[in-house]
C-alpha cells in the first residue's frame, strides 16, 4: 500500500510542476522549440531546475542502501549508443515538435484541456501497444 | 507565441525535480514518464498500481495547481486533427524504441550524467527543433 501512496504523490508533485511552468500548454513547448522565430526559453529553465534538483538528490539518495519502500534501486542497465536509440529519440522529437506534447504534459493536459489531447494520448498508447505486441520476442 | 516566465518555469521544474528524487528515494525508480505508461500496457499483475496511482496523480496535479491560479489551467495547440494522431504515432513509436522520452532521458538521464540520455535528448531537441522550422516554412503554422 505504500508504494501506490508514494507514486501518487510522485505523480503529483510532477503535475503541479509541469501545470506551474506551463509545459501542459502546447504552444509554449512549441515556442521552445521555434528558436528562430519566436523563441520563448521558458522550457530551458524548466530542465535546468528539474536538473540541478534531480542531480543533488540522486547523489544523496544513491548513497543509500536502498529506496524507503522497496528492495532496491532500478537503475537502467544498458549502455550501448545505438541506431535504436538515436533513431528512437529522432522520430519522438519530430512527434514532440509537431504537436507541442510529450508523455508527462500529454497526460497532465487530459485533465482540463479536452480533446485534442485526448487523441494525441489515444494514438500514442495504440501505438506503444503496437510496438509491444511487435517486439514482444525481443523484450 | 508566448512569453518568457524564468521564474514561474524553474520552481515548476523544481518540482519536477523533486518528484524524481522522491521517486527514487521511495520506490527505487527513474520518474519516466513513457516507460511508466509503456510497462503498463500489458504489464504484469502485481506491476500495475504504482504505475496506476503515479498517473492519478500527474492527473490530479493541474487540478491542484489550478485551485491556488485557474489563470494557469490553458492549452492552445497551434496544430490540430492529423498532426495530433501523427505526432501519437511518433511519439509513441519514438519513445518505445528510444526507451524513454523528456522525462526519464531529459532529466532522469542526464542527472546521472548517462551517455545514452544526453545523446537522446540533444537528438530529440534537434529534431524538434527542425519539425518546428520546417512547420513554419511550409505555412503549417503561422
Amino acid at each position: 500500500m505504500r508504494i501506490p501512496i508514494a507514486t501518487f504523490i510522485a505523480g503529483l508533485l510532477f503535475g503541479v510542476g509541469l501545470t506551474i511552468s506551463e509545459m501542459t500548454n502546447p504552444a509554449k513547448v512549441m515556442a521552445f522549440l521555434d528558436i528562430f522565430r519566436f523563441w520563448d526559453p521558458s522550457l530551458a529553465f524548466v530542465m535546468g531546475g528539474a536538473l540541478i534538483t534531480t542531480f543533488i538528490g540522486y547523489q544523496w539518495v544513491l548513497r543509500k542502501d536502498g529506496p524507503l519502500f522497496a528492495e532496491k534501486f532500478r537503475l537502467p542497465t544498458k549502455q550501448d549508443v545505438d541506431g535504436r536509440l538515436i533513431g528512437g529519440a529522432a522520430l519522438f522529437g519530430i512527434g514532440w515538435g509537431m504537436v507541442g506534447l510529450c508523455p508527462g504534459p500529454a497526460i497532465a493536459n487530459l485533465s482540463f484541456a479536452g480533446n485534442n489531447g485526448l487523441i494525441f494520448v489515444l494514438s500514442m498508447l495504440a501505438t506503444m501497444a503496437a510496438f509491444k505486441f511487435l517486439n514482444r520476442e525481443k523484450v | 507565441m508566448t512569453e518568457f516566465t524564468p521564474l514561474s518555469a524553474t520552481i515548476g521544474g523544481v518540482l519536477i525535480g523533486i518528484s524524481a528524487v522522491w521517486m527514487m528515494a521511495s520506490v527505487g525508480r527513474i520518474a519516466g514518464i513513457s516507460g511508466i505508461i509503456s510497462g503498463g500496457i500489458a504489464g504484469a499483475k502485481g506491476d500495475m498500481a504504482w504505475r496506476v496511482t503515479f498517473i492519478l496523480g500527474l492527473l490530479a496535479g493541474p487540478f491542484l495547481a489550478g485551485l491556488a491560479r485557474p489563470e494557469l489551467l490553458k492549452a492552445s495547440f497551434p496544430t490540430e486533427g492529423i498532426y495530433l494522431i501523427l505526432a501519437g504515432i511518433l511519439v509513441g513509436w519514438g519513445t518505445s524504441l528510444g526507451s524513454g522520452c523528456t522525462s526519464g532521458h531529459g532529466v532522469c538521464g542526464i542527472a546521472r550524467f548517462s551517455a545514452r540520455s544526453i545523446i537522446a535528448t540533444l537528438t530529440f531537441m534537434a529534431t524538434g527543433i527542425l519539425t518546428v522550422f520546417c512547420m513554419r516554412y511550409f505555412g503549417v503554422i503561422v
